[in-house]
């Protein structure tokens, strides 16, 4: 696979980036795992590639007050391999379900995120952790919630010249728990239908908050604020998840898509179940606090591991 | 030393493969030699009004652009097989007034480097004006269709019925109980790692030409390329296929790219290079499969078989490739006995055109075909007269005393012992253990399926005078030349050709055992047509069977002629000299210290000087081994699989596979060979489907929808084996490269359907992908079906 041809300037810094495409245009470069493949396809043709794949400020998680702040360069290895009790769970698992090996170590999250790839696992994550994202530009920097970022298919609030530096995500409390469940394409990999719940569980087991976005079926990451509103204030009973994950259909809106792997009815029909699945996952590593005072023995093992897991800090 | 046959020898070739030193086509790079591209069409099948080089021919670095009328001294792609009736349309290599299918070459760009050369296609214009399409391959024979070549009436080249019609028609007619269905084996991509490539080198003060291809059969390579396109004399063409990653029979083939890089290096006369990309090699490889079927199946009530009537329509493609017709015909219908007796059979083929991708042998080639029509209609039969799905096969074995069996579709089966194999695999299986679990869980609503399927293999495709009876361009031996130097050393030329068989240590066992010679003393030479004598190549599960039978036979003449030296040189009767396969050693009988040395002797051949009257100095044989049969491996196959209810997944629980494939030399390359065999099976039963539409455009073209199958989507696979040896070649050897692709699909489509059969679903057709099932299911359960 031959790429057109195309410039190629580095960039040992953010300011040189931005400094860069508005001197040259172009596009910026990460891992270049999804960048690359559609150069080598020739469905794009930027002309001009800066690299700030090398610079180095923005690479690495860091824990700052009650958020993670990722930079844009981290790669969804790292991500996926982050061992911190409270780094949302949706997130970790998530990045770890994207491509195979070699795209994790390679792909970025920036990357990843600026791309908007509808059918990308992390868009749908950060939109229902309420993520923010940090971008620089030659007007100096800005701030953009997710609900804001993500603007249409493969359409961000990032302009051309703006490099993204870093996504900031709440850090989880014990009273949290965030999911992320996938339908994987069979050929792919992607997302054909991805679900993301990030839940808030009081002492009595009750829901007190909820947040839930879905992805790889509508054409950018999708909120469905009507799953969160039959379930807060509701234990997260089996009957109580399933009527309020049917309600994501509200949600989805019109422009549900279909390939030949997966047709816009069978995804729309899919979307309640994994929505349902994040929930329950998402209940199970929240709600220890209730669990745990009403009866060990319901407790499953994997749940007792994650309690002793955030027990022993 | 000796006795490695039998052993689990590590293979010789990894250590060079897994350290990145193989030397791949790709690989090759030759001072002064030029990138060739190519500018393909996008449309399925249309006109072409005109073709404008110019912009591409400006650009610099470009040293040259043809179109198809500049090779018209050059003929079209051979198809060498050919059946009485068969219309063989023209196949040029760059179409000149037509294309026919996406992918379909129309102009040849030559450049400086691979970068510029696509550069310089994009800035080729071609003008066309677009025509109807057709891709499915019983829809062509409609009438209304359009037609993909003038001289090919209702798209049909061919029609191939064997068997007795109205006997079978009878039998039908009055049996107990009938079934009758539609089937649908879906086309694949074969998707072999390494892409194919290219590189020739034209010698102008010689006037030879060298090729480099990704072929498993470089020698039928160069005599296409001598006697039907390329036209160059045999004895000026060399052929090499170094090491090539995977195959799978989509490199068996002669392919245009094949014609036009040695066309260019003369053209431009320069070395010449071309590599598919992978998308390239989605709509220019030959494709598998793409029958559709309507097959009856009639029995007793007691589950006795008395008749099957099968008629089959196999997409050809745009045009017939290399072997094409052979599959759908000879290679599928006389194997739809299976381990059956089925007192008479008929089958038809009608092998249609399409504008799509040819479509020719692909891994198991006409054997998977058959064994899907016959185990799909004895699991809905067993269904239907409700018998537990291994009695009813059980019932219709052929006996262990009835071999040689011969069918009514033209076989000889040569040996097999049917009921020990399915004993054996349904105590590996632990299978009447698994219906007991499949009964629990169906109490608790889980959707759990249990499958099982049998399948026949005729390999290794002989002998040469029925093949080429049946329209075989070419023989079916192989060739063999065992080369002893000086010291002892061993050098084995063979004409079959490995590209992930691991011929290189299996053959080296074959010929150290046979001699007496440590392995690493033996050498194997293949793929090259100036180094080894002219050979078969490699597909049909044909080479230990056939290729390595040819070394058995010059090890024989080997030994003889050590044994009539060492008589001599001990003074004593060549009757009373035994040659010891342990050591090596030819020694007197009962007095092992008169002895010479596997390495003395080959010296004394050299020196020359005390040889017996009449033996003529050195130590090399050949031999060119044409085997009497088919050999018939045989395998007996069960899995266990669970259906997501919500979602329509599968998820394999337990795969168990019993496989006959007869004496077997190096039982941890066999193991492999099934292993990935059943792996690229269960692909097509799942996942794997090359997709056209209404329009002719391929919408797999790529990895992000092809989809291929996946290591974590498996469970540990148990194999055993059922060891009854072939008569027919002296190793007792049977092929092993295909018997898991023919029985992974059938057996996972086998328990997929048993797991949604209480819901009363019938039949699926192949991929049995999530939302197949999930509607499926979602339809059987609102209708009120099932339970
Ligand atoms: C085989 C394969 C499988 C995959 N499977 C999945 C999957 O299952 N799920 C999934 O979510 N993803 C998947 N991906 C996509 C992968 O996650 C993305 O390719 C990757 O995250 C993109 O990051 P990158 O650094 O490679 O971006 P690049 O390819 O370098 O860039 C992508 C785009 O983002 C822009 N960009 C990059 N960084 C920045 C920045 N900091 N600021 C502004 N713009 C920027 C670039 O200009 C470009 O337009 C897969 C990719 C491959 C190749």
């Amino acid at each position: 696979m031959y790429p057109p041809k195309f410039d190629y300037y580095r960039a040992d810094s953010v300011d040189e980036a931005v400094a860069l495409m508005g001197q040259h245009g172009g596009k910026f470069i990460a891992g270049g795992h999804s960048l690359l493949p559609v150069m080598k396809m020739r469905l794009a043709d930027p002309g001009v590639l800066i690299d700030i794949g090398r610079i180095d400020g923005l690479r690495g998680i860091t824990r700052s007050g009650n958020s993670f702040r990722i930079g844009a360069l981290t790669t969804h290895a790292t991500v996926a391999a982050y061992d911190d009790r409270h780094f949302p769970d949706a997130l970790k698992h998530a990045a770890g379900m994207i491509g195979d090996p070699q795209v994790r170590n390679r792909g970025t999250v920036g990357g990843n995120v600026a791309h908007a790839d509808p059918a990308s696992d992390l868009p749908t994550v950060f939109l229902a952790l309420g993520a923010t994202f940090h971008i620089a530009g030659a007007n100096g920097a800005r701030s953009v919630h997710a609900a804001n970022f993500f603007t249409g298919l493969f359409e961000t609030a990032l302009a051309e010249n703006e490099v993204l530096t870093a996504v900031e995500v709440p850090a989880e409390g014990i009273e949290n728990g965030s999911a992320y469940a996938k339908l994987f394409n069979p050929a792919s990999r992607y997302a054909m239908v991805g679900a993301c719940a990030n839940i808030t569980v009081s002492l009595t087991g009750e829901c007190t908050a909820c947040s839930v976005a879905v992805g790889g079926l509508t054409p950018k990451a999708t909120a469905a604020p009507s799953v969160g509103a039959a379930l807060v204030g509701k234990q997260l009973t089996d009957d109580n998840i399933a009527a309020a994950a049917a309600l994501v259909l509200n949600d989805l809106g019109g422009d549900v898509m279909g390939d030949i792997h997966a047709s816009a009815e069978y995804r729309r029909q899919m979307a309640p179940v994994f929505v349902g699945r994040a929930l329950t996952l998402a209940g199970h590593r929240a709600g220890w606090v209730a669990r745990l005072q009403k009866n060990v023995k319901d407790v499953a093992g994997d749940v007792l591991e994650e309690i002793e897991r955030r027990l022993r800090k | 030393m000796g006795n490695y046959k039998g052993k689990s020898m590590k293979r010789v070739e990894d250590p060079r493969f897994i350290q990145g030193k193989g030397r791949y086509v790709a690989n090759l790079s030759i001072p002064g030699m030029v990138h060739v591209a190519i500018k393909r069409s996008p449309y399925a099948h249309a006109t072409i009004n005109s073709v404008d080089t110019a912009a591409a021919a400006a650009l610099p670095g470009v040293v040259a652009v043809y179109t198809g009328s500049d090779f018209s001294n050059v003929g079209g792609l051979p198809c060498g097989f050919t059946p009485p009736g068969i219309k063989t349309p023209a196949h040029p290599v760059v179409a000149v007034s037509k294309v026919r299918h996406v992918g379909d070459p129309v102009a040849v760009v030559v450049a400086e480097n691979a970068y510029i050369a696509h550069d310089a296609v994009d800035l080729i214009e071609v003008d066309y004006t677009p025509l109807p399409a057709i891709v499915d391959a019983k829809g062509a024979m409609d009438t209304g269709a359009p037609l993909v070549h003038d001289d090919v009436p209702d798209n049909c080249s061919f029609h191939w019925p064997l068997g007795d019609k109205d006997a079978t028609a009878q039998a039908i007619a009055s049996a107990d109980h009938v079934v009758e269905m539609e089937l649908i084996n879906q086309r694949l991509i074969p998707n072999a790692m390494e892409p194919r490539a290219c590189v020739a080198q034209w010698d102008s003060f010689m006037e030879n030409m060298t090729v480099w291809t990704t072929s498993q059969n470089p020698h039928t390579i160069r005599l296409l390329l001598g006697a039907f396109t390329l036209q160059i004399p045999e004895h000026k063409l060399r052929v090499i296929s170094p090491d090539v990653g995977g195959g799978f029979g989509s490199k068996i083939f002669h392919y245009a790219e094949e014609v036009i890089v040695p066309w260019v290096a003369r053209a431009v006369n320069r070395p010449a290079k071309w590599v598919s990309t992978r998308s390239e090699a989605s709509i220019t490889d030959a494709h598998g499969r793409d029958h559709v079927t309507h097959a009856k199946l009639g029995l007793k009530k007691d589950g006795t078989i008395t008749g099957l009537y099968v008629t089959t329509w196999a997409n050809m493609g745009a045009y017939l490739s290399t072997f094409a017709p052979l599959i759908p015909t000879a290679l599928y219908i006389t194997l739809l006995s299976g381990l059956y007796k089925i007192p008479v059979i008929f089958g038809e083929t009608y092998g249609t055109m399409t504008n799509t991708v040819p479509v020719d042998a692909y891994r198991g080639a006409g054997r998977p075909e058959a064994s899907y029509v016959l185990e799909r209609l004895l699991d809905i039969a067993a269904q239907d007269l409700k018998m537990d799905p291994v009695e009813l096969r059980r019932k219709n074995l052929i006996p262990p005393n009835e071999f040689p069996y011969q069918t009514p579709v033209a076989l000889q089966y040569d040996s097999g012992n049917y009921p020990a194999l399915f004993d054996k695999i349904e105590q590996l299986a632990d299978y009447k253990g698994m219906r007991k679990e499949q009964e629990k869980a169906r109490k608790d609503g889980r959707l759990v399926g249990v499958g099982f399927s049998s399948c026949i293999e005729a390999s290794g495709p002989a002998p040469s005078a029925v093949a080429v009876g049946l329209g075989a361009g070419i023989g079916l031996f192989e060739s063999g030349v065992i080369r002893v130097h000086p010291t002892g050393k061993v050098t084995v030329l063979t004409g079959s050709h490995a590209h992930g068989q691991g011929h290189e240590t299996t053959f080296a066992q074959i010929v150290a055992d046979e001699l007496g010679v440590p392995m690493e003393d033996v050498e194997i030479i293949h793929g090259d047509t100036e180094r080894t004598p002219y050979g078969v190549g490699t597909y049909g599960s044909r080479s230990a069977a056939i290729g390595g039978s040819a070394l058995v036979k010059s090890a024989e003449k080997i030994r003889h002629k050590l044994t009539l030296l060492a008589a001599h040189l001990l003074e004593a009767d060549p009757a009373d000299i035994v040659y010891d396969q342990n050591s090596g050693k030819v020694h007197v009988k009962g007095a092992p210290d008169r002895a010479k040395a596997f390495g003395e002797l080959s010296f004394a051949l050299t020196t020359a000087d005390k040889l017996p009257p009449g033996m003529e100095a050195g130590l090399e044989e050949t031999s060119f081994y044409d085997p009497a049969n088919f050999t018939f491996p045989n395998s007996a196959h069960v899995a266990q699989v669970e259906i997501d209810r919500d979602t329509g997944e599968v998820t394999i629980q337990k795969y168990a596979a019993v496989d006959d494939v007869g004496k077997v030399i190096n039982p941890l390359i066999v193991e492999g060979q099934i292993v990935g065999g059943i792996v690229q099976g269960v692909g097509q039963a799942l996942w794997e489907h090359g997709v056209y539409d209404e329009n002719g455009q391929l919408l797999t073209a790529t990895m992000l929808d092809y989809a291929m199958p996946r290591a974590d989507r498996f469970p540990t696979i148990q194999v055993d084996r059922n060891e009854t040896p072939s008569p027919h070649n002296p190793l007792g050897v049977k092929g092993a490269g295909e018997m898991g692709t023919i029985a992974g699909t059938t057996t996972i489509v086998s328990a997929v359907m048993d797991a949604l059969a209480p819901l009363g679903i019938r039949h699926l057709e192949m991929p049995l992908t999530a939302e197949k099932i999930h509607n499926a299911i979602k339809a059987a359960t609102s209708n009120g079906g099932g339970n």
